[in-house]
């Protein structure tokens, strides 16, 4: 019968039926951080159980470790004590810990596609919703509760029913000055925060062939914002060259007997798919957010939709929050903060591209431009390339490695009631500080907002 | 986990779609590392104001409603992943939440610490808001045995899904642990295999 590429890589990973129930399905890679991962640790203690598989779990600290500064102790109590517990659980339980100073330290979902961890054909998950991300590798990666981090550190394994199967088709060639973050913006925006709902998407078509690995995990990083469990791409040669050479990767004839089993992994001709959509790239345009999730989204010209006396309680309260009014322009409007960082947009072609932008420009007076590398390899790469230097003369604070002023739980916080263009995923009441008015961007648009001071369309400083 | 077998309670009407879990405990709470204590910040910044003071508005300072049910526009519990969200809800003592719609991790999440997640439909959702509108302790009754739901003293009532294995953890107070410990013969013989794809 013919599989898709979800088929292939779950129906693999099946140790068990439960009958009239889940699926025992096996977890090949493990990610856990400081913020869900104590309390599963403290189970497997109640329990006197060991972890069953250490080696293939794999820690960092990231969600709230600060980014200056981080060779001091961490000043906040609860946080400090936060990250010490993953340090002493790691320790007692035989896990490798990538934590404060180490050089592999960083984002979970930027360390493990950078360390040759995330692999095609695996199944991944993390007590994270972001973990979506390692899907860009033809890989089933989800995020998971904290109970279910305990299941697997006990197991390897994860209950789980099947999800369905959803495929998003994009094809054409994208205008100039769009990312894959506007790809992603658009879809959802098209489909809603709910759209995937109970499924997982493959992303495919001719313009998700030609993105690069770090633009695909932008895609799939994003896909749980539309309420799937998952997105992945099916991995191809720009996957392979990815992978190649990296730290934990497979070497020499391993790495070639694994690329021909990779090459397997794809949908076959005439798999049905239980949803499907298909969009087109010319369609797209860079793409900003105007309210408090991340389907509320307009290309950076357009006027913040008027539903005209139409409008529900949701959509009222959303532009409430955010200082908004229905059928205003959001090009020129003044904002207080730039965000570049976050497991969606702080890899090194993010850093480049905002680099080139800013190059020998300055950013404007009145704003706070932080831009926060999603790994110490980023972080050390930017610097050898010289792009420190670019930064930081256009008036940018390149900051040190971890989430940030994405979920605001170290000391980054926007202030309430500020305007903040961030390359974060996320834009929920309050997510970068309570008050805090976040609007999703492009890398390219945050960099273009910053050194005008007002929501920009980068294309005006392209060129 | 504590069983579940039925409820008959009234409601916390919450009429708002969309409800992330960044809403339901914001993540400058999620720095505790056991699973208790989080009810205290449900809704922290609905709940309170600026200066920490309850909002008069927000239903869960409002004394006409009680009860350990919780009603909730559609796509309830969208987001992050944080298991902190479940143990909220359950900590301040509620035990079943209604919506129409639930996010995936979410709604697994509310599983695994003996939360029940009701899905009903739409215009049931809207029966209820409405009921309570009018009645303020309009109770509502939520029987997992027999997988129904019905609002008190009318003819109003709707059934709701739920996986067999889930209902039977549900019923019987079990967690998924304990059932695939008891898989670890099967788990390590599936190690031995090479990947087929």
């Amino acid at each position: 019968m013919a599989k898709t590429l979800f088929d292939k890589v779950w129906d693999s990973h099946v140790v068990h039926n439960v009958e009239d129930g889940p699926q025992v399905v096996y977890i090949d890679r493990h990610y856990i951080h400081e913020v869900t991962s104590p309390q599963a640790f403290n189970g497997l203690r109640s329990r006197g159980i060991p972890v069953f598989r250490p080696k293939q779990t794999i820690a960092t600290a990231d969600h709230n470790v600060p980014t200056k500064d981080q060779h001091l102790p961490i000043k906040d109590a609860l946080s400090k004590h936060q990250v010490d517990t993953l340090i002493k659980n790691c320790d007692e339980f035989g896990v490798e810990l990538y934590g404060l100073g180490h050089p592999f330290q960083g984002i979970v979902h930027v360390i493990g596609p950078e360390l040759g961890i995330t692999q095609p054909g695996m199944t991944m998950v993390c007590g994270d919703s972001h973990t979506s991300t390692h899907g860009a590798f033809g890989a089933i990666a989800f995020g998971i509760g904290t109970s279910e981090v305990e299941q697997v550190l006990a197991t390897q394994c994860i209950l789980q029913n099947k999800p369905k199967s959803m495929k998003i088709e994009i094809n054409g060639q994208l205008k100039p000055g769009v990312l894959s973050k506007d790809i992603i913006l658009y879809i959802i925006s098209k489909i809603s925060t709910s759209g995937g709902t109970g499924h997982f998407v493959e992303f495919c078509g001719d313009t998700i062939e030609a993105l690069s690995m770090e633009a695909r995990m932008t895609i799939c990083n994003m896909s749980i914002e539309m309420g799937a469990r998952g997105g992945m791409i099916a991995p191809d040669e720009t996957t392979y060259a990815y992978i190649k050479g990296r730290e934990f990767a497979p070497k020499g004839e391993e790495y070639d007997k694994m690329v021909e089993k990779w090459k397997g992994l794809k949908t076959d001709e005439g798999a049905q798919f239980d949803l499907a959509y298909s969009f087109d790239a010319a369609d797209i345009d860079p793409m900003i957010t105007y309210g408090t999730n991340p389907g509320m989204g307009i290309g950076i010209n357009d006027n913040v939709p008027n539903p005209n006396g139409n409008a529900t309680d949701n959509f009222k309260k959303s532009l409430d929050y955010m200082g908004l009014e229905a059928g205003q322009k959001l090009i020129g409007k003044k904002v207080d903060y730039v965000f570049i960082g976050s497991c969606t947009n702080s890899r090194i072609e993010d850093l480049r591209l905002v680099a080139d932008l800013v190059k020998g420009r300055k950013k404007a007076d009145h704003i706070e431009a932080w831009i926060v590398p999603g790994s110490k390899q980023v972080e050390q790469q930017a610097i050898a390339e010289g792009l420190d230097v670019i930064l930081k003369e256009a008036g940018f604070e390149l900051r040190e490695p971890g989430c940030s002023a994405c979920l605001a739980m170290n000391e980054d916080k926007v202030p309430a009631g500020a305007y903040c263009v961030s390359t974060s995923n996320r834009n929920f009441e309050g997510r970068q500080g309570p008050g805090a008015r976040t609007m999703l961007a492009s890398p390219l648009s945050a960099a273009a907002t910053a050194i005008n001071g007002y929501i920009s369309d980068a294309r005006e400083l392209m060129n | 986990m504590e069983k579940f077998i039925n409820i008959t309670s009234s409601v916390y009407p919450l009429p708002v779609e969309d409800i992330d879990t960044d809403q339901i405990i914001p993540a400058r709470f999620l720095k505790a590392t056991d699973r208790k204590g989080f009810g205290d910040n449900l809704f922290r910044d609905w709940r309170y104001d600026k200066n920490d003071q309850p909002n008069p508005d927000f239903v869960l300072n409002n004394p006409k409603y009680s009860g350990t049910i919780l009603v909730a526009g559609k796509n309830f519990g969208c987001g992050s992943s944080r298991e902190h969200a479940a143990w909220a809800i359950y900590d301040s003592g509620l035990r079943v939440v209604v919506s129409s719609f639930y996010a995936d991790i979410f709604k697994g999440n509310a599983l695994n610490n003996g939360l029940l997640p009701v899905q009903v439909s739409e215009g049931f959702l809207q029966k209820i808001f409405k009921a309570v509108e009018a009645d303020p302790k309009q109770e509502v009754s939520v029987d997992l045995v027999t997988q129904t739901i019905s609002i008190v003293g009318t003819d109003d009532a709707e059934s709701f899904e739920i996986t067999a294995y889930k209902k039977h953890c549900m019923t019987n107070g079990f967690d998924d642990i304990d059932f695939l410990i008891s898989k670890a013969d099967e788990i390590a013989a599936y190690e031995t295999k090479e990947l087929v794809f």
